[in-house]
């Protein structure tokens, strides 16, 4: 054989239309995962600013609570927490050996949940939000 | 699409072998064996019909494929490139029936391998239509048209359709695929038995036909060249659970594949179980000697 032909990276990435659960499952996971770290970060920036004393702290949370895009966001972290929180949950039966033929579903379940969850928590997060 | 789901009548089961029961049944006039002779003859009839039906419907069908084209060798293939064919339809045409159409017929340089026709060499998986089949497994009435049928993923292209095998064929050698076992059983003719529930469990981990589809679904296997990929571990899952091989073998055995490229590489995507043409349950295998390989750690402690 003298030469071959490699497709590179395309096989990968440009197949996203046709993966199956487990993967996207994979995906969201991953995803999720960095998302949380990012998250952790930020939070320990806000937390920080109470060395500048309670009223600076104070002030930070209410400025930042008043913003739309920080409420959005909220919503958003806590569809990303639970989708982690849950999916982690499915992994650990995959790796302990229980319901693998269920794999698919467990993982649309999850994501049902984690719609339900989102929804149902936006009039706590939306309360009193100024524009 | 045209083709039809042909229902299986309700009275066409196989019929027992007639020769027992013959004589006996000859006696009455309108025995049970004329009736269903009779029977028989006239659900023949009724099924010829149907086919024919199907068949004229099928009749100027044609069946659009996409299919790859490369090949180093000729000048005007080296910038691969999508060829079309339009291959007469037939009832229960599967995708290598296709492919057979359009090389005999249209083109005899496509290229591909094949061989046995039933799922049982494992040579002609390819990618139809974004995932990895047996093209010999896969009906084109399953399949949305145009049906693109490109060489396997992740492995390189030799030519057209074939992919180049060697990887993956030493990635099945690395886990030592066959039987070690010393200690044989005394006396000259004696068997090596095996109890009904350990056949059971390594039933399904028997039937891999080294295709190479689960290999190339892996997104693992993919990005880390060395990682074994699905089918090497279970063909290592095959003989660790069996339970004719002694306790230091399976040991041995886990050694190997609880190296770095070894089962802890899976992140279970599923993708392999997903397209696995012979169903062999792919994740659990790997899950399950994940755990074993834990539980011979433990033991030292
Ligand atoms: S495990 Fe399944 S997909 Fe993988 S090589 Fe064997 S038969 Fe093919
Ligand atoms: S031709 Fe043998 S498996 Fe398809």
């Amino acid at each position: 054989m003298s030469q071959s032909y490699n497709r590179g990276l395309i096989e990968d990435f440009g197949r996203w239309k046709e993966f199956s659960a487990g993967m996207w499952a994979w995906i969201f996971h991953k995803f999720t995962g960095w998302v949380l770290i990012g998250y952790l970060f930020t939070h320990i920036a806000v937390l920080s600013s109470a060395l500048a004393g309670p009223e600076a702290y104070t002030e930070t949370l209410q400025g930042l609570e008043a913003l739309f895009v920080v409420r959005l966001l909220e919503v958003g972290l806590l569809a990303v927490a639970v989708f982690h929180i849950l999916n982690g949950i499915r992994l650990l039966m995959v790796d302990l050996g229980i319901g693998l033929d269920a794999q698919d579903k467990s993982f649309y379940l999850s994501l049902l949940i984690t719609g339900a969850i989102a929804v149902a928590s936006v009039p706590t997060f939306m309360t009193d939000v100024g524009f | 699409m045209s083709t039809q789901e042909q229902k299986p009548e309700p009275d066409t089961e196989p019929e027992e072998p007639e020769s027992q029961e013959a004589p006996v049944e000859q006696r009455a006039p309108a025995s049970p064996q004329q009736r269903r002779m009779q029977r028989k003859a006239s659900n023949l009839a009724e099924r010829e019909r149907q086919a024919a039906e199907d068949e004229a419907k099928l009749e100027g069908d044609t069946v659009h494929l996409k299919v790859f084209r490369f090949d180093p060798e000729v000048a005007n293939k080296q910038e691969p490139r999508f060829d079309d064919f339009h291959v007469p339809l037939e009832r229960g045409m599967t995708v290598l029936d296709a492919l057979i159409y359009a090389r005999d017929e249209y083109d005899s340089s496509l290229t591909f391998r094949h061989s046995c026709r039933q799922a049982i060499c494992g040579s002609d998986a390819f990618f139809v239509n974004g995932s990895q089949r047996l093209g010999c497994k896969t009906q084109l009435s399953e399949l949305d048209q145009p049906v693109r049928v490109e060489p396997l993923p992740h492995q390189e292209v030799v030519k057209d359709l074939v992919v180049d095998m060697e990887h993956f064929y030493d990635q099945m050698h690395s886990v030592e695929p066959y039987m070690q076992q010393e200690d044989l059983p005394e006396g000259d003719l004696a068997e090596m038995r095996q109890s009904r529930e350990n056949r059971e469990k390594i039933k399904m981990s028997t039937r891999c036909i080294w295709c190479g589809a689960c290999m190339s679904s892996c997104n693992i296997a993919a990005g880390d060249n060395q990682y074994l990929g699905p089918a090497a571990i279970n063909k290592a899952y095959r003989f660790a659970m069996d339970e004719r091989e002694d306790e230091e073998i399976k040991e041995h055995r886990l050694r190997i594949i609880e190296q770095e490229h070894g089962v802890w590489r899976c992140q279970t995507q599923f993708s392999c179980t997903e397209v696995c043409p012979k169903d062999i349950p792919l994740t659990e295998h790997i899950q399950e000697l994940k755990r074993e390989a834990v539980k011979k750690n433990l033991k030292f402690w």
